[in-house]
């Protein structure tokens, strides 16, 4: 009998290709597992590529005192402590050897005057620590882990979705979804499956995200039964463009800061000394945020409600070579020239701390053969990330998912079998905005869902905004059960948006409750009503999980940092 | 349904034909969209698709001229519509058509799928063996490897050659984009293997005629002819027509990759 699914079988099945799936697909292939590597686009489109300032990583190139040690200090404190240090330890010690792996694959960055890799000047990195090609280091990482999959024997599949992740017992059976070319529906079959599918930036109106970034990884895991951590921290970038209205959000690079740019507001004044005297504007993004969102508020923003960000100073050559795609952003898009003229900015939605909780070495899940890496994991950057530690974190966690992803193949005795009734059922649910009546725009509650969350989950927030905003969501999802589609299942971005907007509203969900428990200001997460930290809830992450349908809000500790490690986190004498 | 254009009050609006079909044909459509300031065709899309017709397909991803996902014929030119601003156009209608050098999958969605094949026919990166770094690599000895690796894959430059647009060549040239590719290996001081053999054969780099097209079209303002394919045709030349170099391989044999 012909099936009515196309079928792949893969020891693993990476879903996601931006840097963590591609790193955790070569892993994963160099330790001898048939590897498939499933990608939402096309391939190298992944929102990887629109990373601009660069890898964190303490090769001590530029500043001979850095080190390990210290980027781990930075990246605890930036985090206010919430990370898991376990993966922090991890992260900067074996930062450098990642990158230096980049290099001999292939990838080509700036050079200091005596050939080693150039590194900048970023948010609260106490030395300057950021590998970057000018500001385009995204395209460069994802290009080179490209051309390293595509011979390291990973079988590509581009532009599917995955919508269900299919169980055999306990354990991780494949996963469901459809091609979008011609709506062909296609299950892989899969011993171990990585998720690295990214953030969930689309919930917000304002962002830095594109249209993929809408969770999906988190909210399939989450259906399966895995548990989400630090939800409600969620990251503004202190500087997305702002005008004109088509390009808002779209992210000017911390970068521009690291290479001196000034802030000022619309009264022309330095106001980050009011903010942080030392740090200036390179302090922790959570602050620098909160800082132009205060001037806006106090009356003193720029004429579209923000910032002025000024490099001029730095002369028009340094410019285009140091930032060239901002230079011609700003020109194409905007009639700027930034040699010339300040940028007007604003904060914007850019990342998410939380995510799928995972085990500190190995990035499996709660759920057996579901492993999770990147920025869908939770854990590495606590309640803060600092700049250029997402790129090294898909590199180190990438790999290491991978790995241990194919060693965990390697101790099955049978492949899981998935249960043709749940691709049955989950065909059905796709396939309900054909025969809806008169049912909900998925653009239209999309918007609805973007406008909840900025009002009620935004860089300022509330017990009682909070509150009203869990509310307008599950009212939301009873209408999302209504959505309607036209068209057929060929390449249909309607079709597609119905999913997307079902896949986002339990991560809305899970971001209000979260906030909602957590009742201090820590991080990205300020909230005006418990304005101070509580050093209660300092050694304690928010969890959410689903139980009978419903979603359940409980807390776990915060693994405590060991005395040799705490150490190097005290003030110097 | 949002606000319509009616309630708006006299906001300016713009004309777009947009083709609409699949493999089994199609033509074009006209909508009305209102425009604002700072436009770019890619707005308008995605307002058709919000309002008008969400069946309309179309790829984009960063909506920054970054990721090269959003590549279409805007006005009969290869442009990224991310990047191309609705006042260009002064008023006059804009016709959005997919890429023509491309088997069509619906609207403005093309299959560039070839496009990965080729690049798996490119030996990678092979830097000497027994050589851990970490590497000094000077400035001025990379320096021309980054205008190549600024490329982000639009394959507007494949989409307006004359070898793969007017005849057909897929079977005969790669491209513009992936000499690119290869001159960024080929240049890169740690590489050791030489692709001569595949740009003479396979990758066809003799059927280029250097009309510069590629360039015109580039987002990143590549120099593709200048800079990698007239360098990479040198390289071929010095291979495989210098009368001493044929008379070697006489004697010697064809010679082997470097490095292998």
């Amino acid at each position: 009998m012909a099936e009515w699914y196309e079928a792949h079988q893969h020891d693993v099945v990476v879903i996601g290709a931006g840097g963590a799936g591609l790193r955790a697909a070569i892993a994963a292939a160099a330790a001898g597992a048939s590897v498939a590597l499933v990608c939402k686009s096309l391939l190298g489109k992944a929102h990887t590529v629109m990373a601009e300032g660069g890898i964190a990583a303490a090769l001590a190139n530029v500043d001979p005192q850095d080190g390990w040690e210290v980027h781990f200090a930075d990246t605890m404190r930036g985090g206010q402590r919430l990370n898991d240090y376990r993966m922090v330890e991890m992260f900067a010690r074996e930062a450098p050897e990642r990158v230096y792996e980049l290099e001999h694959w292939g990838g080509v960055f700036d050079r200091t005057p005596d050939g080693r890799i150039q590194q900048r000047a970023f948010g609260a990195h106490t030395y300057r620590r950021l590998c970057h090609v000018g500001d385009r280091t995204g395209l460069e990482m994802i290009r080179t882990l490209q051309d390293k999959a595509i011979h390291t024997g990973v079988e590509v599949f581009m532009e599917v979705t995955l919508t269900r992740l299919l169980r055999d017992g306990d354990r991780i059976a494949g996963a469901f979804g459809y091609l979008r070319e011609d709506g062909r529906y296609v299950l892989f079959r899969a011993k171990a499956l990585v998720l690295a599918t990214g953030g969930w930036g689309k919930v917000y109106k304002v962002t830095s995200n594109s249209w993929e970034c809408t969770g999906d990884g988190c909210a399939m895991a989450y259906e399966a039964g895995a548990e989400l951590m630090d939800m409600e921290m969620v990251q503004f970038h202190p500087t997305g463009m702002v005008w004109p209205p088509g390009v808002r959000g779209i992210l000017v690079t911390e970068g521009v800061r690291g290479e001196g740019g000034i802030l000022r507001n619309g009264q022309g004044e330095r106001f980050m000394e009011r903010y942080d005297p030392k740090k200036m504007e390179l302090s922790s993004r959570d602050v620098v945020s909160r800082a132009i969102y205060r001037e806006v508020q106090a009356g003193r923003g720029s004429p579209h409600g923000g910032a002025f960000l000024d490099i001029t100073h730095r002369g028009a050559e340094f410019i285009k070579q140091k930032l060239p795609s901002m230079y011609e952003q700003f020109l194409t898009l905007a009639d700027v020239d930034i040699t010339k003229s300040p940028m007007e900015v604003a904060p914007t939605i850019h990342y998410v701390m939380g995510g799928v909780r995972v085990e500190p070495g190995t990035g499996e899940t709660t759920i057996p053969g579901l492993y999770a890496a990147g920025e869908v994991a939770a854990g590495l950057h606590g309640a803060n990330r600092l700049g250029g530690n997402s790129l090294s974190d898909l590199l180190v966690f990438g790999k290491r998912a991978g790995e241990h992803a194919a060693a965990y193949t390697r101790g099955l005795q049978a492949a899981p079998r998935a249960d043709e009734r749940e691709m049955e059922e989950e065909r059905r649910s796709l396939e309900r905005p054909f025969h809806a009546d008169g049912g909900e725009n998925p653009y239209q509650l999309h918007e609805e869902l973007q406008a909840v969350m900025g009002e009620h989950a935004g860089i300022a927030r509330t017990g009682s905004g909070l509150a009203e905003g869990l509310q307008k969501i599950l009212a939301l999802q009873e209408r999302a059960d209504r959505l309607r589609a036209g068209g057929s299942l060929l390449f249909n971005p309607g079709w597609h948006q119905c999913r997307d907007v079902r896949v986002m509203l339990p991560l809305c969900e899970a971001i209000f409750r979260s906030a909602i428990e957590r009742r201090e200001s820590r991080g990205a997460h300020w909230r005006l009503d418990c304005p101070d930290q509580d050093p209660a809830w300092g050694s304690k992450n928010v969890v959410v999980v689903r139980e009978n349908g419903r979603m359940k809000v409980t807390t776990r500790p915060v693994p405590l940092m060991t005395a040799a490690l705490a150490r190097l986190l005290e003030p110097k004498a | 349904m949002t606000a319509s254009i009616q309630m708006a009050g006299p906001r300016p609006e713009a004309t777009f034909h947009v083709f609409r079909g699949d493999r089994t044909g199609g033509d074009l459509r006209t909508y009305r969209v209102p425009v604002t300031e700072g436009m770019v065709v890619l707005d308008a899309i995605h307002y058709i698709q919000a309002h008008a017709d969400g069946t309309l397909a179309c790829r984009w991803n960063c909506k920054a001229a970054r990721c090269g996902s959003c590549s279409a014929e805007v006005d009969g030119r290869p442009r990224l519509m991310c990047k191309t601003r609705v006042e260009e156009f002064a008023g006059r209608p804009i016709t959005v058509r997919p890429l023509a050098a491309f088997p069509l999958i619906k609207d403005l969605v093309t299959d560039v799928s070839w496009n990965y094949r080729v690049d798996r026919e490119i030996p990678p990166f092979t830097p000497p063996p027994n050589d851990p770094g970490p590497w000094k690599l000077y400035a001025e000895d990379v320096a021309r490897l980054f205008e190549f690796r600024r490329c982000i894959e639009c394959f507007l430059c494949q989409d307006v050659c004359h070898v793969l647009r007017d005849h057909g060549g897929r079977d005969r040239y790669f491209g513009p984009r992936f000499m690119v590719r290869i001159a960024a290996l080929e240049m890169h001081p740690k590489d050791t293997v030489s692709r001569a053999s595949l740009l003479h054969g396979k990758a066809g780099i003799g059927f280029c005629n250097i009309t510069k097209c590629c360039e015109e079209v580039c987002p990143e303002h590549i120099h593709i002819t200048d800079n990698a394919i007239i360098p990479l045709k040198e390289r071929v030349a010095d291979e495989y027509f210098d009368p001493w170099r044929a008379l070697l391989r006489l004697f010697r044999g064809p010679r082997e990759p470097r490095g292998t």
